[in-house]
């Protein structure tokens, strides 16, 4: 470990986006200081806000890439702002808010139309067995079937990484797809028939391309494009 | 532009608000759901909230694994608060922990699994078989995921009940009303931050359930959005707060980033060692080892530190070693906590020792509540018609002196769904409070003063004072000489709040003033903090004076309730710990 004091310089440029006075989205260039020990962006974006202009937002709160908050495009890619190493980055890291959602500030962009995908495919288990005072049983294969998608944070890296979302933000996009596969997989469940009749529809699953942009952005390293395969293979062969 | 116009006011009408989104705010929601008119009103998206970030477990004597009861769990959680835990409540807690751990199998969470299906369970720290044998398994987890899963899962089965929520408003007041000759809640206050605009939500009842406070250390395992606003808005109102000088230090941070590495990681046979490679807890706590509390692990480490055997260029930090574990095993027990060593740390925990040191994590005080989420307001039980809270803002008290790992993720699912029965039955049988207009006046003056400040001072250093102060002085060890300090510190600071400046004078997504008010609440509940330390002249859980080394029954057997005026002067109190099933004992391990 390098001394905590060693501090690195990097120059920061963040594309900026006030709606209260800009007509439309600029670049500015903060020259910041971060520690030389594997600082990452959000230290980077930090040290601009709070010692050279607080005006910049972004969204973040864990700080250690659970809770999704801090999506954004890091020298052209998708990735977790807390998550994206300074030193695999070098001294000159752009940043601007993730594509396909509507940009409200800065690196702050809607979420709404994302949570109104994710919830179009009735992300929730459903079984209307009784099932008692007891737990339903799983059996840990059964239980390994759909671990990768349990991951998921809803960061939406996934689905503002993806052209053709980008073109066609009807489309349910990869991150709802990855919530259906939760509960298709899930033996546990008895809706997935509606849940693939509800991707089997013009703005569903059908969409996609295999373009693996999806599976690159994810930072929980779900395989995105797989899981999205897994369904489709599901709705062609008539289930499971 | 809009700049420096007047604020917007919407207004709203319900039977009742819950202010969060975490793992208690959802479970509560969903107790309302279909009963009550219900707002959930949240400063960060539901699934951003800090549930998510737990990783360990959440205990329960399903005894899935090996014998187990829920009288033995709650004897752990007695001793592990060092006695000052309300029996009742823990009891209440513990027996009801098993049907809430069912039940959140049934909403579908994927719990990790035995051979036969059932719910796997493994150790973790304090947790015995049979009043203090030997470690038992009965933490039910989702590989070191499961506050995660739980979060996930509460969120998911809120979206299925259409649960009304206000994403990103952020609560800054609480308005109570007349009510014939006693007072009752009228509503809150919150700010919209897309728009800067004010809603003022008219309501029977409401429930706080808005996370802790552990961002005012500087170490610390808490999101940056932890900044107490909920306990520090009531605070301000008069609302008492209960045991603040609790602040658990959970042993094992990252080294200087206080991401925590769960107790999970011992529960799965992580060692601790220190310069020498000794493995020192064995000196500690001979039975347990490495599984003993997490106060008494905190202070082993600290102890090892400050006798010269500590690990790292300052030697501030200890080795946390998971090498000996299969390789396997690690990626399927522990694979997130292992993936922080390594995105953060650069160092693969498969063969390098791990620098950990204790990381500030949970509150153990909070908003004094019953074990039906009402917040009680003095000693004698008067509760305050029509308020509630749950989840680690509150304190029931279940924890006491010293949390026990597993039992947060399972207060705030126990405690959620209380408060928010509660809560229905409440509003059923009482009226809309009528609330006078202009409520608003206060966060509408204080946000404008913010813009308008002048006086040069800055959030950020003001907050990073605060956060090293408290940490060099109130943190693990404590004594009158360092707790004085560090209240001329806080004090200072405070002075120094009022005359900050922010560069954001804009409506939309304006962090720069919101930091600026949490930072407000951080100070005052700061304040509450070492005040209440000052004064407890004995050492109990997490809360130890070098100068009074013991545990002083006969004195401190008592809750602390500290108490603002509205001029500012702090007031004292006390009241009696709940429960003699067990009497206080020695605590060894
Ligand atoms: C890293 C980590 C690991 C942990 N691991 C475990 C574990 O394994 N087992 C265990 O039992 N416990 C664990 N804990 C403790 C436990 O996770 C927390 O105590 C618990 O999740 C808190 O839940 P909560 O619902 O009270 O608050 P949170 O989940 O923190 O939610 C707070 C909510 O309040 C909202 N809010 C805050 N202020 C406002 C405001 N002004 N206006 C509107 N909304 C507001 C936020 O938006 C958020 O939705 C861990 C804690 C941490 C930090
Ligand atoms: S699948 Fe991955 S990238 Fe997509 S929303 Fe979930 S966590 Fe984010
Ligand atoms: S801040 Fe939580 S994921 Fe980055």
């Amino acid at each position: 470990m390098p001394e905590a004091a060693d501090m690195v310089d990097v120059e920061l440029r963040v594309k900026r986006y006030d709606p209260e006075r800009d007509n439309k989205p600029h670049w500015q260039t903060f020259h910041v200081q971060v520690k030389a020990f594997r600082s990452v962006v959000l230290d980077a974006l930090h040290a601009a806000k709070w010692h050279h202009d607080g005006t910049l937002s972004f969204r973040r709160s864990c700080a250690h890439g659970v809770c999704g908050s801090d999506a954004m495009v890091i020298n052209g890619a998708n990735d977790l702002a807390c998550q994206a190493l300074i030193e695999d980055l070098g001294p000159v890291v752009t940043v601007e808010a993730i594509r396909g959602l509507p940009l409200i500030k800065d690196l702050v962009v809607d979420m709404e139309p994302f949570f109104a995908q994710y919830r179009a495919v009735l992300p929730y288990l459903i079984n209307s067995d009784e099932p008692g005072y007891r737990e339903r049983l799983q059996s840990t294969e059964e239980r390994a079937r759909y671990d990768d998608t349990t991951k998921c944070i809803l960061c939406a890296a996934c689905t503002t990484s993806c052209p053709v979302y980008w073109g066609n933000t009807g489309y349910v996009g990869p991150a709802a797809i990855v919530n259906a596969h939760r509960f298709v997989f899930d033996s546990r469940d008895e809706a997935a028939e509606q849940r693939l009749d509800i991707l089997n529809h013009r703005s569903g699953v059908w969409r996609c391309r295999t373009a693996f942009n999806c599976s690159e952005a994810c930072p929980r390293g779900i395989k995105v494009t797989q899981a999205i395969e897994e369904v489709k293979r599901a709705i062609l062969l008539d289930r499971l | 532009m809009r700049r420096f116009e007047a604020v917007n006011v919407h207004h709203h009408s319900y039977d009742a608000v819950i202010v969060g989104a975490g793992g208690a705010g959802l479970r509560a929601a969903i107790e309302t759901a279909g009963k009550c008119r219900t707002a959930v009103i949240t400063k960060l998206y539901p699934t951003r909230s800090h549930t998510g970030a737990a990783q360990g477990g959440m205990c329960a004597a399903l005894a899935n694994v090996e014998e187990d009861s829920w009288e033995w769990h709650l004897f752990d959680t007695v001793k592990g608060g060092d006695y000052l835990v309300d029996q009742p409540a823990a009891e209440v807690m513990c027996r009801e922990a098993i049907d809430a751990v069912i039940e959140l199998e049934h909403f579908g969470l994927p719990f990790n699994r035995t051979p036969e299906g059932r719910i796997d369970q493994r150790r973790f720290g304090g947790h015995t078989r049979n009043h203090g044998e030997a470690p038992v398994m009965r933490a039910c987890y989702s590989a070191d995921r499961t506050g995660h899963m739980i979060l996930q899962t509460l969120f998911q089965q809120c979206v299925a009940r259409d649960v009304n929520f206000f994403n990103e408003f952020q609560v800054l007041d609480i308005a109570f009303v007349q009510d014939g000759t006693s007072r009752r809640v009228g509503g809150v206050v919150a700010y919209e931050q897309a728009t800067g605009d004010l809603h003022v939500f008219r309501s029977k009842a409401v429930l706080f359930a808005s996370g802790g406070f552990g961002k005012m250390f500087r170490v610390s395992s808490n999101a940056h959005t932890l900044t107490g606003d909920g306990p520090g808005l009531l605070y301000r109102r008069g609302i008492p707060m209960q045991d603040m000088e609790f602040f658990q230090f959970h042993p094992t941070g990252i080294y200087k980033l206080g991401i925590l590495l769960s107790e999970a990681a011992r529960g799965e046979g992580g060692i601790l060692r220190n310069r020498d490679g000794e493995r020192f807890m064995e000196r500690y706590a001979p039975t347990v080892k490495d599984l003993a509390p997490r106060d008494m692990v905190a202070r082993a480490i600290q102890t090892e530190i400050l006798e010269g055997r500590g690990v790292g260029p300052d030697q501030d930090a200890v080795h946390l070693d998971l090498s000996h574990l299969p390789p396997e095993f690690i990626d399927a027990k522990l694979p997130d906590i292992t993936d922080f060593v390594r995105t953060y740390l650069g160092l693969e925990p498969k063969v390098d020792p791990i620098p950990i040191q204790p990381t500030a994590h949970y509150a153990m005080g909070g908003i004094p509540t019953n074990v039906d989420g009402e917040v009680v307001v003095d000693a004698g039980g008067t509760v305050m018609p029509g308020l509630y809270a749950a989840g680690e803002c509150a304190c029931v008290s279940v924890h006491g002196a010293n949390r026990l790992g597993t039992n947060s993720l399972l207060d705030i699912v126990v405690f959620g769904k209380r408060g928010g029965r509660a809560m229905a039955g409440f509003v059923a049988s009482s009226d809309l409070p009528d609330l006078a207009g202009g409520v608003e006046g206060d966060v509408r003056s204080r946000i404008e003063r913010m813009k308008a400040g002048s006086g040069g001072e800055s959030v950020a250093d003001i907050r990073d004072t605060l956060q090293n102060e408290m940490m060099d002085k109130a943190s693990v060890f404590r004594s009158a000489d360092s707790l004085r300090s560090a209240l001329a510190d806080v004090q200072e600071l405070r002075q120094r709040w009022d005359r900050v400046s922010i560069d954001d004078k804009g409506e939309t997504f304006n962090y720069d003033l919101t930091e600026a008010l949490e930072l407000g609440y951080l100070l005052d509940l700061a304040e509450a903090l070492v005040v209440s330390a000052a004064a407890r002249t004995e050492s109990r859980g997490a809360h130890m004076r070098v100068d009074h080394p013991g545990r002083d029954d006969a004195n401190w057997m008592k809750h602390t309730l500290v108490t603002r005026a509205a001029d500012a002067t702090l007031a004292l109190s006390y009241k009696p710990v709940l429960g003699d099933r067990y009497e206080p004992m020695e605590r060894k391990y």
